[in-house]
């Protein structure tokens, strides 16, 4: 796949601190990774680096090919800053044209308005807008062009479970469309659903970089099956090696590798089962794991 | 022209905010006022009355071109990076040099507006009532001029102590001090040595490059020394003639282009 954004052993230094130590982490065309950690975790500066507002202390960062903070660098990236802000005085139309003059891009600026849910605030000042709405136009803004990376710094901040629903829609139509999507987030049920990878910060360090799935897999955390007998809990019991739970259910904690194994024994049971449910380890409890590990 | 993206949009807010209309006012009152109230000497000196209005509206845009110019200019990179918009901004590929140029256009053409209403108005008074020869209309539009290239240089500064601070609200508070040392301190400092030294080497040779070396002084000595009648009807002659006439001139020429590379200076220094 084609690699957009590579980051190799990326160090950087506040004064006397160290806060990004040798991170890598690359995001391909079409991807969409997730960035979690906690604040302070290094994220914001890690993003600030690939769009070359702070210099980075050691290691390399590659946009495209190019150096972050070069003009085809920035022509290459779309950003979404956490929180974004515009001059109250504009209206969203005047603050988009802006942009779009700025990227050299000549957009339909009322239709990308219309796309973000804003066609009737088109004219009105930025200033009256509502939290959410200004979000929204920080995505209009992000979709000018054709980026290549677009980097997201808590996008759904602000904005109702509707708007989320539209936002991820976006999303998924940028990634769609091959541009490499890096999102830093705290919302983790949300990006669970709706990235490829994630990564993971811990105090400047990148603790884990895979799918859910293989992040699961590594932390050894076990998915939950609770199976509920049709008459007889204790046969149940028997086959499975689980716990009671109540009057017919029975819970049984597997590691991902046991899992099939175990679906089967289950179901050769036939009807002495009335129903299986499988609850796999969740994001959060993966990045509870993650993010407490350890010193390195 | 990507400068001309933002010098647009940054035209847009000053018009919004009403600071066009502001200046434009706070100019036409001032220029209005001290052309009425100075308008007694004109037959004593022998000069038409435009001449005489010039002159105090001199005086007055030593201090109020530069307080307007980094009112303007004060919040340009402090304002934008305490609201948060400065991060996207510079995301751009608009260069920080191209983002400094389109809000110095903005904002000098807003300060053009100001100084041509302010002072035409009140000179196109002056005139209706005491008459105005050929010279007095040139020390006028030479008035304007000036004082727009004065303002530019304190926007310049502006930018640069705006790019420094570390919030708006401490670049407004530079901002005043650079005023303060510029168009008060500077001048009282080098009156204070002139009057130490008696009439000795220093305030022969040294003090009129001094006194040019700071814009405003530049700005005063260029009109002053431009027109005779203006001299007269200011009565300060001395320091002007003892400098070559390009001093004043160039003095002005040079502040605009390096209050911009200080300014950019800074700016490279910002970090969102």
């Amino acid at each position: 796949m084609d690699k957009i954004l590579e980051i190799q052993g990326l160090v950087k230094d506040r004064g006397k601190t160290r806060v990004l130590h040798g991170v890598d982490l690359t995001v391909s065309a079409g991807e969409r990774v997730a960035l979690l950690g906690h604040n302070g975790a290094g994220k914001s500066t890690l993003i600030k680096t690939v769009l070359g507002l702070t210099k980075l202390g050691g290691g390399s960062v590659k946009i495209a090919g190019h150096k972050p903070g070069s003009g085809a660098a920035r022509a290459d990236t779309a950003f979404l800053p956490e929180a974004v802000s515009f001059h109250p005085a504009l209206t969203g139309r005047e603050q988009l044209t802006l942009f779009a003059r700025l990227a050299g891009q000549k957009a339909d600026i009322p239709g990308l308005l219309e796309r973000v849910g804003l066609a009737d605030a088109l004219d009105r000042r930025i200033g009256t807008y509502s939290k959410g709405m200004r979000q929204r136009l920080g995505l209009a803004q992000v979709l000018l062009g054709k980026p290549k990376l677009a980097l997201l710094d808590e996008p759904t901040s602000g904005l109702d479970p509707i708007s989320r629903q539209d936002l991820y829609a976006i999303i998924d139509e940028l990634a769609a469309g091959g541009c490499a999507v890096l999102i830093a987030s705290h919302a983790l049920t949300e990006v669970e659903a709706r990235t490829d990878r994630i990564a993971i910060m811990r105090k400047g360090h990148l603790v884990a970089d895979d799918t859910l799935a293989g992040l699961s897999a590594k932390a050894g955390l076990r998915t939950k099956m609770r199976v509920r007998a049709t008459s007889d809990a204790d046969a149940l019991v028997k086959v499975t090696g689980g716990r009671r739970m109540n009057g017919a259910s029975v819970e049984i904690e597997i590691d991902a590798a046991g899992k099939m194994d175990m679906l089967q024994k289950i179901a050769a049971m036939g009807g002495a089962v009335a129903d299986v449910d499988i609850t796999p380890p969740r994001l959060e409890d993966l990045y509870r794991h993650y993010a407490k590990e350890g010193m390195h | 022209m990507r400068f001309l993206a933002i010098a647009q949009a940054e035209m847009r807010i000053l018009a919004r905010n009403r600071w066009l209309f502001m200046a434009t006012l706070i100019m036409v009152l001032f220029a209005l006022a001290l052309t009425f109230a100075g308008s007694a000497p004109t037959g004593t000196l022998g000069v038409d009355m435009l001449t005489v209005s010039v002159t105090s509206m001199i005086t007055l845009s030593v201090y109020l071109a530069p307080l307007l110019a980094l009112m303007m200019s004060f919040d340009a990179v402090a304002g934008d990076a305490e609201r948060g918009s400065l991060g996207l901004l510079l995301s751009y590929p608009a260069g920080r040099g191209e983002i400094l140029l389109g809000k110095f256009a903005a904002h000098l053409a807003a300060l053009t507006i100001a100084m041509t209403v302010g002072f035409g108005s009140a000179g196109a008074i002056a005139a209706y009532m005491g008459g105005a020869g050929l010279e007095s209309v040139f020390a006028l539009l030479r008035l304007i001029g000036t004082s727009v290239l004065l303002g530019g240089v304190f926007l310049t500064l502006g930018y640069m102590v705006s790019s420094l601070a570390k919030s708006a609200t401490s670049a407004a508070g530079m901002a005043a001090g650079l005023w303060l040392i510029f168009v008060v301190l500077y001048d009282l400092g080098l009156l204070g040595a002139v009057v130490m030294d008696s009439g000795g080497w220093f305030t022969e040779t040294l003090f009129p490059w001094l006194m040019v070396a700071n814009p405003a002084d530049a700005f005063r000595l260029w009109n002053i020394a431009s027109s005779e009648s203006v001299a007269l009807a200011s009565g300060m002659v001395g320091a002007a003639s003892a400098l070559p006439s390009w001093a004043a001139p160039l003095s002005l020429a040079i502040w605009p282009l390096l209050g911009f590379a200080f300014a950019r200076l800074a700016f490279r220094r910002v970090e969102p």
